[in-house]
């Protein structure tokens, strides 16, 4: 039996078994630190930096810090969701957003994330790159204008599916998701089973065929924000 | 062809012990082969190392010095940085352009010469510089770039552009490099050699037990030189006590702050006091294996070096019972790296270590706990390490006292731009920056870049603010500009090179120091307005709060330093408010894309 560690996220003090991330913890809690990159059961990332929480002061990625013994964080103050909307601005300029008629509205995280945060329109310009697309795979396609660089694809492909699909290329404003294949994706042993061809939290990596298939109004955060289902475990 | 690629691979991966983790070596070494790492090549690594092809693409495409498409045979370099641009580099860079017929970024037609430009080459204050394959030349003139293209075309290796040999060991025969050191003034603690007596330092350690060693290490109270100055024996000790199958001592020379170069005069003069710092550190902590990560940019000091490690196995100080230490096995390899900035991060240059892109790594857990290959690993700079021998040879108390009392031992400076006397200064630490400015002849100063550009532009109101860790902390590169230097030029030249080098890794380090120069180009272009300024310091803030390592954390201080400093040079610029309407909002700009589309001019403007 190992100690738990005692600390407190805004005033409220939890708990957390040693090893527990920041994140980890506040989930278990019911309380909502918003994340874009992590997802339950992968490895941590720590790209999207949108968990940037302070602890004791210090600005550090909660889905990747280990909470610690009397660590004072916080986390829903005005300065960290102002740091917390820049980064989803920023996502969105990089890239290019089409929300209206993107098959992804509704069950996008990106697009949930701005409409939790108030985000009605970006305080930076546009940067409107040049990005392509690879439909080369039977099932599955790559819409890189709307990648966030993530890494979900990458990790899930190697830790869940035993594979190697995906893999950054590129450095800086140049850095790309690319897959194992000098011929795209369809060269690769990705299968539409494959768990790495669901993670993806915008709608970069998505199926083929069955885009629509759920009306628009009875999408996953149509009916409530991204992070309810967290803040709901404290109600309970 | 193609079997004899895969041959050739094959051969060069063997050499590597087909070992994934050293694909760095292999894909310089095929690089070197075939100019480039071709689809077909990448397969054939890919293959060899049982690793998958797009891991061997990700790696080739980090590094500004791989290209997975062909390029010249001779490549030339043009060192872009602020004190090349000072030293009109502009006027070298159009005539290598005329000459050769191409533009920069790109290759002539025969493919013959590739044209590229590349961040500080370490060359600072022999500028302007520039690197013709592995060659480095110096104090480059309009009259020089044409010389050398016309005795390139006419077929001469880029080694025979070197006329003269610098001083010191750049004029041994395995450097043979027209460099010269600079060296203006020599400390006790790694320049002055009076009273230098090598090996001394390690069979004292040696003598010790390796918590002796890191007792010592921390009473003469040595913080590291790399910039960040963490405590050189409390390093020590987390990576001796941290559970590990084996340990690793990891040399920092990955050199690449803009404006820094004294360790490679260090390198070029001080191999052996290196070299023995570092199997002071193996000992200490314990570590079978040592790695120099040498920048790509060095390469020319690679077989000297590789040579001086041979001499030190000669002598017995390397390898199975190092320095007659029965039970101590220590050696050390070289790691090239191939152009990247962020690989001075030390869980970059560690991710590079291990055959990976340059990714910084997630921490904790710290190096100290899991580095190299997950294991306990130290990673100190080039000079942290040449002082660790100095203290081991004469003692903790000789080292704590030079410097000013808080701060203990000398420091080395790498000091250009506007003054009479660049180069390398090793200094107690506690000078100030206006006696230093006097010693480098540049009093006129208008501002010095302290640090490069992740450290802080100063003006002359903080010029007499100590160089130490207490109050302005440096790895060394003091850039001095003298009057008349447009400042904001400066900081965009720094951030360019921000741009350029992020990793890519995290959000606000990749995507904000982009919009921060987007920003600040408009300032510059007169564009701006008052709200500039206050969006700026948004961006500058949560870049620096937000990112992921060290590079994004500090990459926004020249725009930080000089909104604090020089917030003239910005206010100066601004339009003017014109009641209540939004100056930098111009209307006809606005509709000219769909004037275009329409085919007709808006009856509005």
């Amino acid at each position: 039996m190992s100690e738990k560690i005692s600390f407190t996220i805004d005033g409220v003090a939890l708990e957390a078994s040693p090893g527990q991330t920041i994140l980890e913890a506040a989930d278990a809690a019911g309380i909502y630190i918003p994340r874009l990159c992590k997802m339950k059961g992968l490895m941590p990332f720590g790209s999207c930096r949108l968990c940037t929480v302070l602890v004791n002061g210090r600005p550090q990625s909660a889905c990747t810090q280990p909470a610690g013994q009397n660590m004072t964080v916080e986390n829903n103050t005005e300065k960290l969701n102002d740091y917390r909307r820049s980064v989803i601005e920023m996502l969105f300029v990089e890239g290019n957003h089409y929300c209206p008629f993107c098959e992804k509205s509704g069950n996008c995280e990106l697009q949930a994330m701005a409409y939790r945060f108030g985000i009605t329109a970006p305080r930076y310009p546009y940067m409107f790159p040049d990005r392509d697309v690879d439909a080369t795979h039977p099932d599955v396609m790559i819409d890189r204008n709307r990648c966030i660089l993530c890494g979900r694809c990458v990790l899930t492909s190697k830790a869940v599916d035993g594979k190697n699909v995906f893999q950054f290329t590129g450095r800086g404003a140049h850095k790309k998701i690319s897959v194992n294949s000098a011929a795209g994706l369809g060269g690769t042993n990705l299968k539409v089973i494959d768990k790495a061809a669901e993670v993806c939290p915008v709608g970069s990596i998505i199926k083929k065929r069955v885009g629509y298939a759920v009306p628009v109004g009875q999408r996953k955060f149509d009916a409530r924000p991204i992070g309810s289902e967290i803040e709901e475990e404290k109600v309970k | 062809m193609s079997d004899n690629l895969e041959k050739i691979v094959s051969e060069i991966c063997t050499r590597y012990g087909n070992d994934a983790s050293r694909m760095m070596d292999v894909v310089r070494d095929a690089h070197a082969r075939f100019g480039f790492v071709s689809s077909a090549c990448a397969d054939a690594i890919a293959a060899a190392l049982k690793t998958p092809r797009v891991e061997v693409e990700s790696l080739v495409s980090f590094y500004a010095f791989f290209a997975a498409h062909p390029r010249a045979k001779v490549v030339i370099r043009l060192c872009n940085d602020i004190v090349d641009v000072m030293h009109d580099g502009h006027k070298v860079w159009e005539t290598f352009e005329q000459e050769l017929g191409i533009k920069t970024g790109e290759t002539t037609k025969d493919g013959a010469f590739s044209l590229e430009y590349t961040p500080c080459i370490g060359m600072c204050d022999q500028a302007p510089a520039a690197l013709i394959n592995d060659v480095v030349v110096t104090r480059l003139t309009a009259d020089r770039a044409r010389e050398i293209v016309r005795e390139l075309k006419s077929g001469s290796d880029p080694a025979g552009l070197v006329k003269e040999f610098g001083d010191g060991n750049n004029a041994h025969e395995l450097v043979r490099a027209m460099v010269v050191n600079n060296i203006r003034e020599r400390g006790a603690v790694v320049f002055d050699a009076e009273d230098m007596q090598p090996g001394t330092g390690l069979k004292n350690a040696l003598a010790m037990s390796p918590a002796e060693v890191i007792r010592a290490v921390k009473t003469a109270r040595l913080r590291g030189r790399g910039g960040a100055g963490f405590p050189a024996g409390m390093k020590w000790e987390f990576t001796r006590e941290s559970a590990g199958s084996f340990r690793t001592v990891i040399c920092n020379a990955d050199e690449g702050e803009p404006g820094t170069f004294k360790d490679r005069v260090i390198l070029t003069e001080r191999p052996d006091l290196l070299f023995e710092g570092m199997t002071i550190a193996g000992y200490a902590i314990g570590a079978e294996q040592g790695i120099l990560y040498l920048r790509g940019e060095y390469a020319y000091l690679q077989p000297f070096l590789e040579n001086v490690l041979n001499e030190r196995r000669a002598s017995g100080l390397l390898g199975q019972n190092s320095a007659g230490k029965a039970g101590f096995n220590f050696d050390i390899r070289i790691q090239m790296g191939a152009g990247a900035y962020v690989c001075g991060e030390e869980t970059a240059l560690i991710s590079s270590c291990e055959g990976l892109r340059g990714d910084p790594k997630t921490r904790p857990p710290f190096p100290a706990q899991r580095g190299y290959r997950g294991q306990p690993t130290a990673v100190n700079n080039v000079e942290t390490l040449c002082c660790v021998t100095r203290i081991l040879e004469k003692g903790p108390g000789w080292f704590s006292q030079i410097g000013n009392g808080k701060s203990a031992g000398t420091k080395l400076l790498s000091i250009s731009g506007d003054c009479k006397k660049p180069g390398v200064y090793e200094i107690p630490f506690g000078i100030t920056l206006q006696q230093l400015l006097v010693k480098a002849g540049g009093a006129d100063a208008i501002a010095v870049q302290v640090g490069g550009p992740s450290g802080s532009m100063v003006g002359p109101k903080d010029f007499g603010r100590q160089i130490c860790f207490e109050d302005l902390a440096t790895g060394g590169s003091i850039m001095i500009f003298g009057p008349g230097r447009n400042l904001l030029q400066v900081v965009q030249k720094f951030m360019e090179f921000f741009v350029e080098e992020s990793c890519g890794y995290c959000t606000p380090c990749r995507v904000g120091n982009r919009l921060i120069k987007e920003r600040l180009d408009r300032i510059i272009a007169g564009k701006g307005e008052k709200t500039d300024l206050a969006y700026l310091e948004q961006l500058v803030e949560m870049v620096k709060a937000a990112s992921r390592c060290g590079l994004g954390q500090t990459s926004p201080n020249p725009v930080l330093s000089t909104l604090k400093n020089f917030r003239q040079c910005y206010e100066a610029l601004l339009l003017k408010e014109t009641g209540g309407m939004q100056p930098a909002f111009d209307l006809k700009e606005a509709v000219k894309d769909a004037e275009n589309i329409a085919a007709r001019a808006s009856v509005h403007c």
